[in-house]
């Protein structure tokens, strides 16, 4: 009995993995063939890069069932802290790809420190309350970057948070300036990086779910006083998740920061958490590879119906609010079930006619 | 004297806020949901008052009333379309839907009037009222702004606890299922509630824009999150509690930005909100529930 | 407070130790203890001494107060008066989850499981001190957490076995029958490996031959685990013949205590609780 169980969601597990691997090669070779238009090269990286984003937050929303409203923040610090490594390592690090890993790793380990300085005061609260903190953390964090300076001279790096502090000697290179955001940026990101960061991202996840701190997080989520009762330290696991989460956040952040050659802090807005929400709550919350197909499909879809211009975006809001009534209204199932059912009855009908 | 003039200034944009939070707060009390376009009531409201104004050429007056009537029907159609089917489902499932809602109306607004901001022209045609010398100016606008936020305030308390509505609204909001036993009809105590919060949006979006008179689609998203963290700011889903946040909102956001730092006014409201949650985990005038074991 | 506090007949403060029990520690000492809800008493000057193998029950009319004794207990509320010892450490301003490391593990009158999570994960999550994997290795599924869930695994079902669970394993709690959801409540507070477990309303919901089934049960597991069992219960047969020491309160204070015996003829219980509610709807219960 057991086994089946263990088989059915590692069986699960490993089709998420199959497919993104699966789409990678797909791309991989219709890129190499020139199938690719210029425009869908370019949404190669963010798609990987949105993908992780909506993975590492279902960790929080669909798992651990925390409203989380502000995770643009920790891509926002990825993204900066990335872009300024990967500068300060331009003679040190020769080889791109390890420059990049290096960056991105370094966006993480940044983004899981400031989770993990938020948390502890933070993760007291609840529900609501913590939804609009993290909230508050977001613009928090976008107003703070947005007014970072750094920069290199000749005596090294300089860092500061207003325009008088900044004083760079003659012949210094601003790295970010401000309201001007980071400019001037080596793209590093590849798409393979974004293949491995989605990888990684789902590993790391799918791990944590299906381990010991998993089982915790989920109780807790399921019933916080059982799991008290049991001797599970609910504020302690919240605090994993939510670092984990940062953690990964700030991996993604610091690819998409590499991606483009300027990058300014009010892309990572309130507008971008609640985008990569509705990745996690349209691709269902807990489902780690719907995930994966809601980032894909709802990136794209705006993107593929530029041809409709200016009501492109009315048409998304529409059909985000479509989707959402069709998957929980109760009256619409009722509904479409009825629908269902008369197609059904026609076809039974038309059946027992040929079968005369 | 400065000091004054920004206290005035943090009162009158701090009523603002705390307008638009009495309809979050009122709209979270009883459905139990966060609107997260609210904040686009408010800048529907402002587009039609200055199309009221500007190309019918109609006087002020007549375009706040008929900015209220629309965002009133504006906020019921809404109710009735995108959130009434989705009673009883999880409460992030009506949240995606709201910021559906959000993202509608924005770029509705955008294909009608265009995303380039228009110029407000202000509702009050009042002179500016000097004291002490010319060192502190009370605007027309300081003064309808913060006798509108009273006016709102005791008309809504008065609404509250004397009006049969009233009364149903915050028993809906108490216990929904013992409204319903007691005859209650919930579905429409709802209703009216949006009803209710569109109108003070519509009205909020005219003051705002007479204040700043820049107007956008994207004009009522930010004002609306303030609004939203002033609410849980004063306990959310209390109306003297939205008022207080509200107004405590608009005075910190002022002094911050003349006695602290401009750039970073967001940072350090935000940062009041965090530890004043922290501290009050439900908020200033906030109900603290225990959970039954 | 009332007119039972007067009543009350004079027991010795230690309960009726077993035999084995003599002379060893109490592993749960509670003295004078007492909380209050805004001006209301809910518990006043509540004392028991509970053996490290003793099966005591706790009864009273509804609304008496033990479920909130067992809240007390278990550190869910902080108690304005008094103090609660577990293997003798004071509970004072622990959280729930470290008074439950202290070895007092329990069950919850309105069934408290993780309804989502099969009955296996239930346990595991119990377990979860007693799995032995760093964080990293959860993260990077190193060979670490193949061995530790392995064990726990083993381990679990054994448990579940022990309870007749085994071939629910694999089913979401949520969706057992009542009984098993009882049953299963009982199996992971067992699994967090406690000196004493306190049973509210163990047998609430079963039918007889279910109940007789939990009255062995419940002598099973004191006798294989050695720990101590205090119950709450509405049902007297199940009380009188599984208990050997029996605590008896109302409106919030203790009215008698002692042997199941003594506790039958004590008048101010009768009175108070049996006399009137005895054979009832309430028994029924």
């Amino acid at each position: 009995m057991k086994k089946i169980l263990n088989n059915k969601t590692t069986r699960t597990n490993l089709l998420t993995y199959l497919v993104v691997i699966v789409a990678f090669a797909v791309m991989q070779a219709m890129n190499s063939a020139g199938m690719l238009g210029s425009s869908m090269k370019g949404f190669l990286v963010p798609i990987c890069v949105y993908i992780s984003l909506a993975v590492s937050l279902n960790l929080l929303v669909g798992i651990c069932g925390e409203l989380s409203l502000g995770h643009a923040g920790f891509m926002g610090i990825g993204a900066f802290s990335g872009v300024i490594i990967a500068a300060l390592l331009k003679d040190v690090v020769a080889n791109d790809f390890l420059r990049l890993l290096l960056a991105m790793v370094c966006g993480g380990v940044f983004a899981g420190v400031v989770g993990f300085l938020i948390g502890v005061p933070v993760l007291r609260l609840r529900g609501d309350y913590l939804a609009i903190v993290t909230l508050a953390f977001g613009e928090i964090m976008k107003n703070i970057i947005g007014n970072l300076y750094a920069g290199t001279d000749s005596e090294g790096f300089h860092m500061a948070i207003s325009t008088s502090k900044m004083k760079l000697a003659a012949g210094g290179k601003y790295i970010v300036s401000g309201p001007l955001g980071a400019t001037g940026i080596q793209k590093l990101a590849t798409f393979t990086m974004g293949f491995l960061l989605v990888l990684f991202t789902l590993f790391i996840v799918q791990n944590l779910i299906n381990s010991k701190e998993g089982r915790a997080i989920r109780a807790v989520r399921d019933n916080r006083i059982a799991a008290e009762s049991v001797g599970i330290n609910v504020t302690a696991f919240r605090m994993k998740a939510f670092v984990v989460s940062a953690f990964l956040a700030g991996m993604a952040g610091a690819l998409f920061g590499l991606n483009y050659s300027s990058v300014t802090a009010s892309k990572f807005n309130f507008n971008t958490s609640i985008n990569i929400l509705v990745f996690v709550v349209l691709g269902g919350m807990g489902n780690i590879l719907g995930s994966v197909i809601s980032a894909t499909v709802l990136y794209v879809l705006p993107e593929a119906m530029r041809g409709l211009q200016d009501y492109r975006m009315i048409l998304y809001a529409i059909v985000l609010i479509l989707v959402m009534l069709f998957t929980w209204s109760p009256k619409v199932k009722e509904f479409m079930s009825v629908i269902a059912d008369k197609v059904s009855g026609v076809f039974k009908k038309k059946e027992a006619g040929t079968n005369e | 004297m400065q000091i004054l003039q920004y206290l005035i200034n943090g009162i009158s944009i701090g009523s603002v806020y705390a307008i638009i939070a009495l309809g979050y707060t009122m709209v979270y009390g009883i459905a139990k949901m966060l609107n997260f376009a609210h904040g686009d009531i408010i800048m529907v409201g402002a587009y039609i008052s200055f199309c009221v104004t500007s190309y019918l050429g109609l006087p002020a007056w007549v375009s706040v009333v008929a900015a209220v009537a629309v965002c009133t029907v504006l906020g019921i159609v809404i109710e009735g379309l995108a959130y009434k089917p989705l009673r009883g489902t999880p409460s992030l499932a009506v949240l995606i839907t709201a910021i559906g809602v959000s993202y509608f109306l924005q770029n509705a607004a955008q294909l009608i009037w265009s995303s380039s901001p228009k110029n407000f022209t202000s509702v009050v045609t009042m002179k500016p009222i000097s004291l002490a010398g010319g060192k502190i100016v009370v605007t027309g606008e300081v003064l309808l702004t913060v006798a509108a936020c009273i006016l709102v305030m005791v008309g809504l308390t008065l609404f509250t606890s004397k009006t049969r509505t009233g009364k149903a609204m915050r028993a809906v909001s108490e216990d929904r299922d013992a409204a319903q036993l007691m005859g209650i009809n919930v579905n429409q105590t709802i209703s009216t509630t949006f009803a209710i919060g569109s109108a003070l949006a519509a009205v909020a979006g005219v003051l705002l824009c007479s204040t700043v008179p820049t107007l956008q689609p994207t004009t009522g998203s930010m004002p609306g999150i303030r609004a939203f963290t002033a609410a849980v700011f004063g306990g959310i889903g209390s109306i003297p509690g939205a008022m207080l946040g509200g107004i405590l909102l608009g005075i910190i956001e002022t002094f911050s930005k003349a006695y602290l730092s401009t750039q970073f006014s967001d940072a350090i409201v935000f940062s009041v909100l965090i530890v004043i949650l922290l501290v009050k985990p439900a908020g200033l005038l906030g109900k603290q529930i225990q959970e039954k074991v | 407070m009332n007119e039972y506090s007067k009543k009350i007949v004079k027991v010795p403060t230690v309960n009726l130790f077993r035999e084995q029990d003599k002379d060893k520690q109490p592993v749960l000492d509670v003295r004078n203890l007492g909380i209050d809800f805004g001006g209301l008493t809910a518990v006043d000057g509540f004392n028991i001494t509970v053996g490290p193998t003793e099966i005591s029950g706790l009864i009273g009319p509804n609304g008496a107060g033990k479920t909130t004794i067992f809240n007390l207990l278990t550190g869910v509320y902080q108690p304005t008066r008094g103090s609660v010892l577990i293997n003798g450490v004071d509970i004072k301003g622990m959280p729930t989850h470290k008074v439950n490391r202290l070895g007092i593990a329990r069950t919850f009158q309105n069934i408290r499981l993780f309804t989502d999570m099969t009955a296996l994960d239930n346990v595991k999550v119990g377990m979860h001190h007693d799995i032995k994997c760093s964080f990293l290795g959860s993260l990077l599924h190193l060979p670490s957490y193949y061995k530790a869930e392995k064990k726990a695994n083993e381990k679990a079902m054994e448990l579940l076995d022990f309870m007749g669970l085994a071939d629910v394993a694999d089913v979401k709690a949520g969706s057992l029958p009542y009984g098993v959801q009882r049953r299963l409540e009982i199996v992971r507070a067992l699994a967090t490996d406690p000196s004493i477990i306190l049973l509210d309303e163990p047998a609430a919901g079963m039918n007889p031959s279910e109940t007789t089934e939990l009255m062995h049960q419940i002598r099973r597991i004191r006798d294989t685990f050695h720990i101590a069992i205090f119950l709450i219960e509405h049902d007297m047969n199940l009380v009188m013949n599984v208990c050997e020491a029996i605590a008896v309160v109302n409106y919030g204070r203790l009215i008698a205590k002692g042997t199941p015996e003594e506790i039958r003829a004590n008048p101010a219980v009768i009175e108070a609780y049996l006399g009137k509610e005895e054979g009832s709807a309430d028994a029924e219960n």
